[in-house]
This record gives structure tokens, C-alpha cells and sequence, in this order.
């Protein structure tokens, strides 16, 4: 509990936390939330303006897209992609790049060698080229984005990570647990891991907000899902082209995803904050 | 940074983009789908098809492929476009001049920007106007270019059309150039109606692009002239009485700037890999643009191209980032 009460006194961890949780809750329970079936068409009811505007359908709050599904629905139920690709890519890409900074970091020599210059190289990709190719070679669908942002972002916690261990490794702390005699391996997973933690929870809050805009841009493009999984990204593409017929269908998602990442990104701030008092960044 | 420093980081650089162009080959091996198939007509015979493939080179074993690409590489020879027909390093010289257009301009946007908004944000230090600007600053450093890029089309190309929504220029400007340097072309020539129209449709992803490097500025440079402001010398200089405004600009700037130099210079490759989405979104005709359609029809000489332009960018940014850090502070440049 000790390090809980720090985390509360932190404005931003609460708030952007308790968007978040419940955003995971609307996610979890989106079928019992939903108004309406957000693959149900009915073209009768196209383009349909959100409830305030004059002209609005009964029922579909934010509208209809050209095909007439609820956009609320499709926002709602958005979230399950966007939470489902944020968690498990920034999972995947953080342990591996935390097992390959710690390699880097602590056993240096050949190994920080060959995996700082594999860094290197990744680094001299853009981005987002390499997501939408890393897609087209792995086929779309989730795992693809799921493994592509995980191939692309497991540098960002590599380099923290070495940085930190090689850190870590000059204090005092580590020399008394050499001195004592505790071996090489001991001391990285007892004494040095959790001293890294605190910026490996900061950085996945950050990495998890990066992870939901990447899948947006990935929908973006087109490359993502198939157009009948509601997700924020294909939403906004569709409503990119559509944007003088109804502005809500574009709108909408945008506002849903803006929120997602900034929250993750007040939260990953305010825990770096609260985690780390002295801030040494 | 001495010579053997300068030589050694090249040597890196070039093992860099080998390292590049063998994860890009490697990659497109296995793309899925046929790039052949999507050439031919159907009435197709396979003799046809197995005269195209051996045409293109697709039916050497994979070391053969890439020591032959390799080559052409080193000479300056991308290949052919499978999906447009045409000389890669040709399309590439066509579209590069439009991205550096945008991604100069963003540039200087966001240093701009973010320099004039730190040194009011240092003058204004200890009033209500500091924390606030903090705050802004913080959410502005939370949003990414694909968001601002979607928002500017909702503001400023829908709900107040005051910017055109895509392209580079209106098309009937677009034919009196000689050079695809069209911003610096039009205003070397005097052709103002074109300049201001490349400029409009410049703005919208110009911001995208340049917005967060802005809040990444004002941070840094922030918090190195509030270090600056604090030093002796200012206080000197204050006890003489130098105005605030020149105290800023003259004594604190000088010092502060380093840091946020490079920063800028990391900054900058990453705003490179952002045109890619941001073009996509406003149309605009820039190597980026032309990256997604190529990864889109499996265009597999162009995507190799355009990646290996991006890492030599890239490479190049890194390699000029660490010089001016080297030049601007000889004791703290040994990194890498």
C-alpha cells in the first residue's frame, strides 16, 4: 500500500486512470451498453445527423455512417481493438526490449554491441513505413498489427532499459551485492530489475498510447482489420472521405481516440512523476 | 568530434544502411502476393509469365537476387517501378523535393514556434501565465501528428474551409515548373500566386508535423534558460541593468540552445517518418504518399527505394546532429 498512496496524490494518475479503467469497463461490457448491433445495416437509415441536429432518427445518438450503423455502438465497441492491441503490443514489446536492454545494459561487450547496432538499424526505418510493410508482408488482420508494432517498439524500452541498467549499474548498492558475493544473474533480477521498474510502468503507459494510435493509422490506411470490426481508425478513414456529407461519423472516433491517448500519455507522465520523486530525467 | 571520430561514425552509418537494405530485401521476399500477377493481362501465356519473371530478375535464388540489387544499388540504380512503369531513382527525385519542401517548413515552424513561446514562457517565469502554459504545453506534447493532421482537416478544411483539403497545389498552377523544388522554385522566379497557393495547401500538414516538435522545443528550452537565468553571469547582467527581454535573448539563449539543438536534430528524423502519414492524409505528393500506394500494390523495386531514401535521410540527420553537438560542446560529445 505504501506505494499506492504517492500514485493518488498525483492528479493525472487519477484522472487518467479513472478514464481509463473505465474505458476497459465499456470495452469489457460493450454488448450490454451498446444501444444498437454496431455491424446492423439499414440503408433506409444512412447519414443520419446525431441526436441534437434537426432531422436526427430516434435512438442513433451520434448518428449513422452511409450504410446506416450507429455510430455510438461502433465507437463503444471501438475500444475493445483499441485496448486489446494497446495491451498486449505494449506487453509483448516490453519484454522483449527489457530483456534485451538488460542484456545490453548489464553484460555489455558483444552483446550491447550487436543489439545496440540492431537498434540502430531499426531507428533508420520511419515508423510507419515500416508498420504498413511489416503488415503487408504478415497479411492484415489483428496479430499482424499486433506483431508489427511489437517488431517496431521493442527499441524504445531496449534503449531505456540499457540506459537505466548501465545507470544502475555504477551505484553503490550494486557494488555492496558484488562485494557480498551475489552472482552476475542474481543481482540483475534481484537488485537491478526492480530498480527499473519504476520507468518500465511509466513507459508502457507511454508505449500503450503510442500502440492505439499506431493501430488507428494502420485502420487509416486500410490495412488493419476487415471494415466490418468496428475500430476508431477505420471509422475516421471513412469518415475522411464522407466529411461534407456528415461530420459525425469522422468526429466522433477521433474524439474517442484522442482521449485514449492522452490519458495513456497523462498516465505514463504522472507515474514517471509519482514513481520516480526525484526525476532524474 | 576528431577526424577518427568523423571516420569511424561514417563506417557505422554505412554498416547501418546495409543492415537496412538487408532487412528490406529480406522482407519483400516474403511479401505475399504475386507482383508479376498483378501485371499481366489475362489472356497471359505461362511462357509470358516466365519471360517477365526471368525479365525482372524473380527467378534467381535469394543471395543471387540481392548481390544483383546490391550492386545496382551502390551504382545508383533502384530498378523499375513495377506499378507505374518507370526509373525508381526517377520517381524518387520527383517526390523527394516535395517531402523536404514539407519537412524544412515544419522545421522551421516548430523551432519558431517553440523558441518565441519558451522565451515569453522564461519571461513570464513566477506568474499565473508560467503554470498554464506548462499545462497547454503538456497536452499539446501528448498528441501525435496523425491526430493533429485529422483535427486540422475537421477545423480548418471543414468547419472554417479557410486551407484546401489535398494536394500540393491547385493543378493549374502546377505546369510552369521546372524543378520539383516548387516553394523555393516560385519564389526564386518571383511567382507569387503560386507561392502563396503552395504555402495554403503547405499549411495544414506543415502544423501537423510541426505542432509537436513545437512542444517538444518550448520544454526543453524552458527548462534550460530557467537553468540559464539563475547562472552568474545573468545575474550580472541583471545587477547592470539589462532589460528582461535582452537578458533573454542575449545572455540565456546563447547557452541554453545547445541542448535543444540536438534534441531538434533527433526530433527532426522523427517528423521525417511522420510526413509519411501526414501526407497520406492531406494527398500531398510526397515520397510518403507514394510509399503506402507502392507498399499497396506490392511494388517491391519502389519500396526498397523509398526505405533506403528514408534510412540514408535518416543516417545523415543522426550523423550532422552529432557533429553540431560535437561543435557546439567538445567535452560532452562522446556517445555511440
Amino acid at each position: 500500500m505504501k506505494t499506492i498512496k504517492p500514485l493518488l496524490r498525483e492528479p493525472r494518475v487519477v484522472i487518467a486512470g479513472g478514464f481509463l479503467l473505465l474505458l476497459l469497463l465499456i470495452a469489457i461490457f460493450a454488448p450490454y451498453i451498446a444501444p444498437k448491433d454496431p455491424l446492423e445495416q439499414d440503408l433506409m437509415l444512412g447519414n443520419m445527423p446525431p441526436a441534437t441536429s434537426p432531422g436526427a432518427e430516434p435512438g442513433f445518438y451520434l448518428g449513422t455512417d452511409d450504410l446506416g450503423r450507429d455510430v455510438l455502438s461502433r465507437v463503444l465497441y471501438g475500444s475493445r481493438i483499441a485496448l486489446t492491441v494497446a495491451f498486449v503490443a505494449a506487453s509483448l514489446s516490453a519484454i522483449i526490449g527489457t530483456l534485451m536492454g538488460l542484456a545490453a545494459g548489464w553484460y555489455g561487450g558483444w552483446a550491447d554491441r550487436i543489439i545496440s547496432r540492431l537498434v540502430d538499424i531499426w531507428m533508420a526505418f520511419p515508423p510507419v513505413l515500416l508498420s504498413v510493410l511489416l503488415v503487408a508482408v504478415l497479411g492484415s488482420g489483428l496479430h499482424s498489427v499486433i506483431a508489427a508494432i511489437v517488431i517496431i517498439d521493442w527499441t524504445r524500452f531496449c534503449r531505456v532499459v540499457r540506459a537505466e541498467t548501465m545507470a544502475q549499474a555504477q551505484l553503490d548498492y550494486v557494488m555492496a551485492a558484488e562485494t557480498i558475493g551475489f552472482s552476475r544473474s542474481h543481482i540483475l533480477w534481484r537488485e537491478i530489475l526492480p530498480n527499473v521498474a519504476p520507468v518500465l510502468i511509466a513507459l508502457f503507459s507511454l508505449e500503450m498510447g503510442i500502440a492505439v494510435i499506431v493501430e488507428a493509422i494502420l485502420s487509416f490506411v486500410g490495412l488493419s482489420l476487415s471494415s466490418d470490426i468496428p475500430t476508431w481508425g477505420g471509422m475516421i478513414a471513412q469518415g475522411r472521405q464522407m466529411i461534407h456529407q456528415g461530420w459525425w461519423v469522422f468526429v466522433f472516433p477521433l474524439i474517442a481516440l484522442f482521449a485514449t491517448v492522452l490519458a495513456f500519455n497523462q498516465l505514463g507522465n504522472g507515474l514517471r512523476k509519482a514513481l520516480d520523486p526525484v526525476m532524474r530525467r | 568530434m576528431t577526424a577518427s571520430d568523423l571516420l569511424n561514425r561514417l563506417f557505422m552509418a554505412v554498416l547501418t544502411l546495409l543492415g537496412v537494405a538487408v532487412i528490406v530485401f529480406c522482407l519483400l521476399r516474403i511479401v505475399p502476393g504475386d507482383p508479376i500477377a498483378m501485371m499481366i493481362s489475362p489472356s497471359a501465356t505461362p511462357a509470358d509469365i516466365a519471360a517477365l519473371r526471368a525479365h525482372y530478375g524473380l527467378d534467381l535464388g535469394l543471395p543471387q537476387q540481392f548481390g544483383i540489387w546490391f550492386m545496382d544499388v551502390l551504382k545508383g540504380n533502384f530498378g523499375t517501378s513495377i506499378s507505374q512503369r518507370r526509373d525508381v531513382m526517377e520517381l524518387i527525385g520527383e517526390r523527394l523535393p516535395a517531402t523536404l519542401e514539407l519537412a524544412f517548413a515544419a522545421l522551421v515552424f516548430g523551432v519558431l514556434a517553440g523558441g518565441v513561446i519558451a522565451t515569453l514562457g522564461t519571461l513570464a517565469r513566477r506568474t499565473a501565465l508560467d503554470p498554464a502554459l506548462d499545462f497547454i504545453n503538456g497536452l499539446f506534447l501528448a498528441v501525435p501528428d496523425f491526430v493533429w493532421a485529422l483535427a486540422l482537416v475537421l477545423l480548418l478544411g471543414v468547419f472554417w474551409p479557410v486551407f484546401p483539403l489535398s494536394g500540393r497545389i491547385d493543378p493549374t498552377l502546377s505546369t510552369y515548373f521546372h524543378t520539383d523544388f516548387y516553394l523555393i522554385e516560385s519564389l526564386v522566379t518571383l511567382k507569387f500566386a503560386a507561392f502563396g497557393d503552395l504555402i495554403a495547401h503547405m499549411i495544414m500538414p506543415m502544423l501537423a508535423l510541426g505542432l509537436p516538435l513545437a512542444a517538444i522545443v518550448v520544454r526543453t528550452l524552458k527548462e534550460a534558460l530557467a537553468e540559464a537565468m539563475v547562472q552568474d553571469y545573468v545575474l550580472l547582467a541583471r545587477l547592470k541593468g539589462m532589460s528582461p527581454l535582452r537578458l533573454v535573448l542575449q545572455e540565456a539563449l546563447r547557452n541554453a540552445v545547445g541542448p535543444t539543438l540536438t534534441l531538434t536534430g533527433v526530433q527532426f528524423t522523427f517528423m521525417i517518418g511522420g510526413t509519411v502519414i501526414v501526407e497520406r492524409i492531406f494527398s500531398y505528393p510526397g515520397l510518403g504518399n507514394m510509399a503506402i500506394d507502392a507498399v499497396i500494390n506490392r511494388d517491391l523495386p519502389l519500396i526498397q527505394g523509398i526505405v533506403l531514401t528514408f534510412g540514408a535521410i535518416f543516417i545523415l540527420v543522426n550523423i550532422l546532429v552529432d557533429l553540431i553537438a560535437g561543435w557546439l560542446n567538445p567535452r560532452g560529445a562522446a556517445h555511440g
